[in-house]
């Protein structure tokens, strides 16, 4: 059962309301109340539903896929927004792929298992980042000439234009991309902030259930 | 809305890139980044979204037929037309070098559609024939795959009771038995059972 109350919407720059409107951010928080740090392994019931799911994922799904609604609306967006989904996969195509690949969704660490459940099960993908890093509300916004991805002191800056999640002052990811250094959340990370990118196609529902599903499973539900 | 009916846009019109200095206050950027949308004309803005439309029907129409034709027809790799840095909005240009890129990939899987229909019709008759007549076509085998059926297997015409058949012209079409198993025959996959 989905609780969109614990969603809120982050804010989105002028001009991408204007050219994009359906893209949205939804934002959500947990609170990571598992013995296992975030980075350390998943415990037995998120190892198994990652195996429920595996056996969910055949050749014949992972070819169709880019036909079921979700998948292919941020398939559609990717084009609208220059990435090619072709070579650059969205992350629902590039989890079906891996999984065919190794032969099953292998269980990396508490956090990344419990965002690829999320993505799996709702095409919807979700992205953590350490609460204590984030400074005021998310939104999307294009990036400036030279701005750096992130505050640490390594961070990569970026060029004019690109997409970019941010929070009142700085970037913190790049839209589909990599995150900041320095904002993912680390083994002793107790709150996380979620947020999950929708676009034109995905509906309401399948942006908070995956929100829920990864806060249900860090919280302990 | 076709390529043709497309209003005319001038794309001489003001840049509408952020180029501002890095270490200015987010406000500030923001207001002067959102301040050339407003100065964007009308037609160009719907022109910009009717290309996105296209771009969304060609897309469906391409993961259709690679979902549909696999994997007797596969998309083939895409390469961008410049070096991706990563997700930006794009202008009129850029969309419409999206689209007709997208567009003629569109028609290349068509036209291979269109072959691959043909080749199947063809194996189609040459399997009825095979049927009415298979004294006609003593060992001939049609894969499977020639039919858009499968991947593994062949239609063959053997002879009924080995030789037996093939002395007395008692000739029948037969479907072999399919792809083989992953884990090898029974044979190879375990010897010790045999007797």
């Amino acid at each position: 059962m989905s609780d969109g109350a614990q969603s809120a919407a982050g804010w989105r720059a002028p001009e991408l309301e204007e050219e994009l409107p359906g893209l949205r951010l939804l934002i959500g928080e947990a609170l990571h109340t598992r013995e296992q740090p975030l980075t350390g392994s998943s415990p037995p019931q998120v190892r198994r539903r990652l195996a429920e799911l595996s056996n969910r994922y055949r050749g014949a799904r992972a070819v169709g896929i880019r036909r079921e609604p979700v998948p292919a609306a941020y398939r559609v967006f990717f084009r609208h927004i220059g990435l090619e989904p072709d070579t650059e996969r969205t992350p629902i195509e590039a989890a079906i792929l891996e999984r065919m690949l190794r032969g099953g969704f292998l269980t990396r660490c508490l956090l990344e298992d419990v965002l690829l459940l999320a993505l799996v099960d709702t095409g919807v993908p979700v992205w953590a980042l350490d609460a204590e890093s984030v400074d005021g509300s998310l939104g999307i916004r294009a990036s400036l000439q030279g701005e750096p991805l992130g505050r640490a002191g390594e961070a990569p800056v970026l060029p004019a234009g690109r997409l970019v999640v941010a929070d009142s002052s700085t970037a913190l990811a790049i839209l589909f991309g990599e995150l900041a250094p320095g904002h993912v959340p680390h083994a002793g990370t107790r709150r996380v902030t979620l947020f999950a990118v929708q676009v034109a196609g995905v509906p309401d529902l399948f942006v908070e259930e995956a929100l829920w599903s990864c806060r249900s499973a860090l919280e302990q539900l | 809305m076709s390529k043709y009916e497309q209003p005319v846009i001038d794309r001489n019109g003001p840049d509408r890139g952020p180029t501002i200095a890095r270490g200015t206050e987010l406000a500030r950027l923001q207001a002067a980044a959102s301040a050339p949308s407003q100065q964007r004309p009308a037609a160009e803005r719907a022109a910009r979204a009717s290309l996105r439309a296209q771009i969304a029907r060609l897309e469906r129409e391409r993961s259709a037929i690679v979902a549909e034709r696999f994997p007797h027809i596969c998309a083939p790799v895409a390469m961008p037309d410049r070096p991706s840095g990563g997700p930006s909005l794009l202008d009129l240009g850029e969309l419409e070098r999206s689209r007709d890129r997208l567009a003629a990939a569109v028609q290349d899987l068509r036209a291979k559609v269109t072959e691959r229909e043909e080749h199947e019709r063809r194996a189609r008759e040459q399997l009825q024939r095979m049927r009415l007549e298979p004294g006609r076509y003593k060992f001939v085998r049609l894969p499977v795959r020639d039919l858009g059926q499968g991947v593994c297997g062949f239609w063959e015409v053997r002879p009924r009771l080995g030789l037996i058949g093939m002395l007395a012209g008692w000739w029948q079409l037969k479907l072999s038995s399919g792809c083989p198993l992953a884990t090898g025959s029974r044979s190879t996959r375990d010897p010790g059972l045999r007797r």
